[in-house]
């Protein structure tokens, strides 16, 4: 059996399925037909095997992590809580309800504390949800530990779930929902795990099938036969060797020089991207500084963060996108109002407008930081739909001394118009997350609507080349900073409609520098012009695939 | 019985690591032992979710009661928990 889905990155593993237990659902209210003393003893076995089975993952952990086992065996075993349950069970509830509601009940004594009590409240959701499942005898929820390496395979992942997930045994994750733009998506390109979000028919993979899971060709393979196997095995280590290839700077099979850079969301990240050989920062986001904030940070908080970044990249260029607030990341400060589509409502540079003082604040932070330092910064603004938001923003950057303004390209209307537009502008970014979800009137967040969540769809490939065409006529870089660029088939089409720099996730540089150096500008075009003729997203994949295959080998090249 | 205050001595208070490290040795020590913050309800020291619920930050008096056992060994080795600073 083959299913589909949307691979993420390049990669290919090879492993036994182990599914991701589903969330619980709560357990009815219906008298026990057991007696209270009978139900306490089903409470109490229980809650002593999860307590030991905590303990002994804490042991296995060590660390941190082990602190946090530990207190969560407690919370178990917990005197209060079994005083509680025998409470609830003395009204003829069932054990499995008993549990649910005395946990229920300290979760939302400890959330309504808030802070580090708030915190303590998802670790006590979890052994609730633990203990009722050794009740029923069903598997626990939460990401699966089976001692061994294996695929995941989920509904979807949380955050919490993704942040537990241990990289040395996760081989690959088949998610059912979710789309390429999909939190967990993005988790998995940053995290490099070999992913295929979205494949609605995988829930019928069982534990311990084999599956490859082949991101390149967005295929899950239910037990493959040996050659099958074998193939997979070499498509692995050829990719092991691509990465450890030496690095050089990102070019066309010509000599066309396609500068490679990071996308990061603090200055952490930098020494990283740098590592894996980022030539430059093409999406530097700042909502870090600001999120969890109730007021915006200082003038000198921001600058001493800026710096911090700008200092790793001397001599390169760093383009910073300004506070992109609203929709998905709303801040108290900025956005008060409800909206009842945040997404189309007054985010990016419509707040920063609204609120003009913060985004002074941040562009004179930025021009300290910049005068500090020798990196090459540019500043673009996120949300611009028009040629007045444009010139609003490029002449406060001038008046505060900054030297490129340039916008970020999210609405069909500023690709629209990039022409005048780039006009205004020192340059473009196109941020193809956004400009897909605009362009498809599909929100990026929700599965429902995942399949119109497609960058190879030609409408958005089209808005691309409209922007692509203005900066070659005006002679103003044209940039690509979504995911879209971290795809390294999509990434030779974005080139050839006219993309001058590509960003992305810094462990997507390998695959797609390899991508590029396969095909010259020529190629390119071709591959392009084959993707924008075609009827749909899937299509035009295709077309470019088909496209791509008849490039003659460059000479002197090894196709891996 | 005996029974002593104490200035709880870890930064962030009797949460997370302290508030398990306490707990563990309430729960370990054979005694009977009663934990309360100042002009609050004594709660059993060897229910972390008890003594969570507590919000006890640092630098609050507590008042912790040890009953039965080796009650004068039990109280200062709990006093002493208590007052280390263990978020450090």
């Amino acid at each position: 059996m083959e299913f589909r889905g949307t691979g993420i990155g390049q990669g290919v593993a090879v492993g036994p399925v182990v599914r991701m237990a589903e969330r619980l659902p709560e357990p009815v209210d219906r008298p026990s037909h057991l007696d209270p003393a009978r139900e306490e003893e089903r409470a109490r076995a229980s809650v002593s095997v999860v307590a030991d089975d905590l303990q002994r993952k804490g042991a296995q952990a060590g660390g941190a992590a082990q602190d946090v086992l530990e207190a969560q065996a407690m919370m178990a075993e917990d005197p209060t809580l079994m005083d509680d349950v025998v409470k609830r069970l003395a009204d003829g509830k069932t054990a499995e309800r008993a549990v649910y509601e005395a946990f229920a009940a300290f979760r939302d004594l400890l959330s309504s504390m808030g802070g580090y009590m708030g915190e303590r409240a998802a670790d006590l959701d979890d052994v609730s949800q633990r203990v009722v499942a050794h009740l029923l005898k069903v598997p626990a929820p939460g990401v699966p530990n089976p001692g061994h390496p294996f695929v995941l395979v989920a509904r979807d992942l949380a955050p919490a779930d993704t942040a537990l997930l241990d990289l040395t045994q996760v081989l690959g994750l088949v998610t059912i929902d979710g789309g390429p733009t999909s939190h967990t998506a993005i988790l998995a390109r940053e995290k490099s795990i070999v992913a295929i979000v979205g494949a609605a028919d995988a829930s019928a993979l069982a534990d311990g099938d084999t599956v490859i899971v082949d991101a390149e060709n967005d295929l899950v393979v239910q037990s493959p036969d040996a050659d099958a196997v074998a193939a997979a095995k070499e498509r692995i280590a050829e990719r092991a060797a691509r990465a450890a290839a030496p690095i050089t700077p990102g070019a066309l099979a010509d000599g066309t020089a396609v500068p490679l850079l990071a996308n990061l969301g603090s200055a952490d990240g930098a020494a990283g991207a740098v590592e894996l050989g980022a030539e430059g920062v093409g999406l530097f986001r700042t909502e870090f500084l600001f999120l969890d904030a109730d007021r915006a940070p200082s003038v000198s908080e921001q600058q001493e963060q800026y710096t911090r970044l700008l200092s790793a990249f001397p001599g390169r260029k760093v383009v910073v996108r300004v506070l992109d607030a609203g929709a998905d990341k709303p801040l108290a400060f900025l956005n008060d109002a409800e909206e009842e589509n945040p997404a189309l409502g007054l985010r990016g540079i419509r707040a920063l407008r609204h609120a003009e003082v913060i985004l002074r604040e941040q562009l004179t932070a930025l021009a300290t930081a910049d005068a500090a330092t020798d990196a090459d910064l540019w500043v673009m603004a996120p949300m611009i739909a028009t040629v007045d938001e444009t010139r609003y923003f490029t002449d406060l950057c001038r008046e505060l001394g900054l030297k490129t303004a340039g916008v970020m390209v999210e609405t069909p209307s500023a690709a629209l118009i990039a022409d005048r537009v780039l006009g205004v502008a020192d340059f473009a970014s196109i941020g193809t997350n956004d400009l897909t979800q605009y362009t498809m009137a599909a929100d990026r967040l929700l599965g429902t609507v995942a399949n119109l969540q497609d960058p190879w769809a030609p409408a958005v490939l089209r808005l691309v080349a409209e922007v692509g065409a203005a900066g070659g006529r005006l002679g103003k870089p044209v940039g690509i900073c979504g995911e879209a660029a971290a795809d390294p088939l999509l990434a030779v089409v974005l080139v050839g409609l006219g993309a001058s720099t590509l960003s992305m996730s810094p462990s997507a540089l390998a695959d797609v520098r390899a991508s590029l150096a396969r095909y010259t500008r020529e190629d390119a075009e071709r591959i392009a012009r084959a993707a924008l003729a075609a009827e749909g997203a899937a299509e035009a994949k295709q077309a470019a695939k088909q496209a791509a295959e008849s490039a003659p080998t460059p000479t002197g090249t090894t196709v891996p | 019985m005996v029974e002593r205050t104490v200035r709880v001595g870890s930064s962030h208070g009797l949460h997370a690591r302290p508030a398990k490290l306490f707990t563990q040795a309430a729960a370990g020590s054979g005694s009977s032992v009663t934990i309360a913050k100042a002009g609050g309800a004594p709660v059993n020291a060897a229910s972390i979710l008890a003594v969570i619920a507590q919000g006890i930050d640092h630098g609050d008096e507590v008042t912790v009661v040890v009953d039965g056992g080796d009650e004068q060994r039990v109280l200062d080795e709990l006093v002493e928990l208590l007052s280390t600073d263990h978020d450090e």
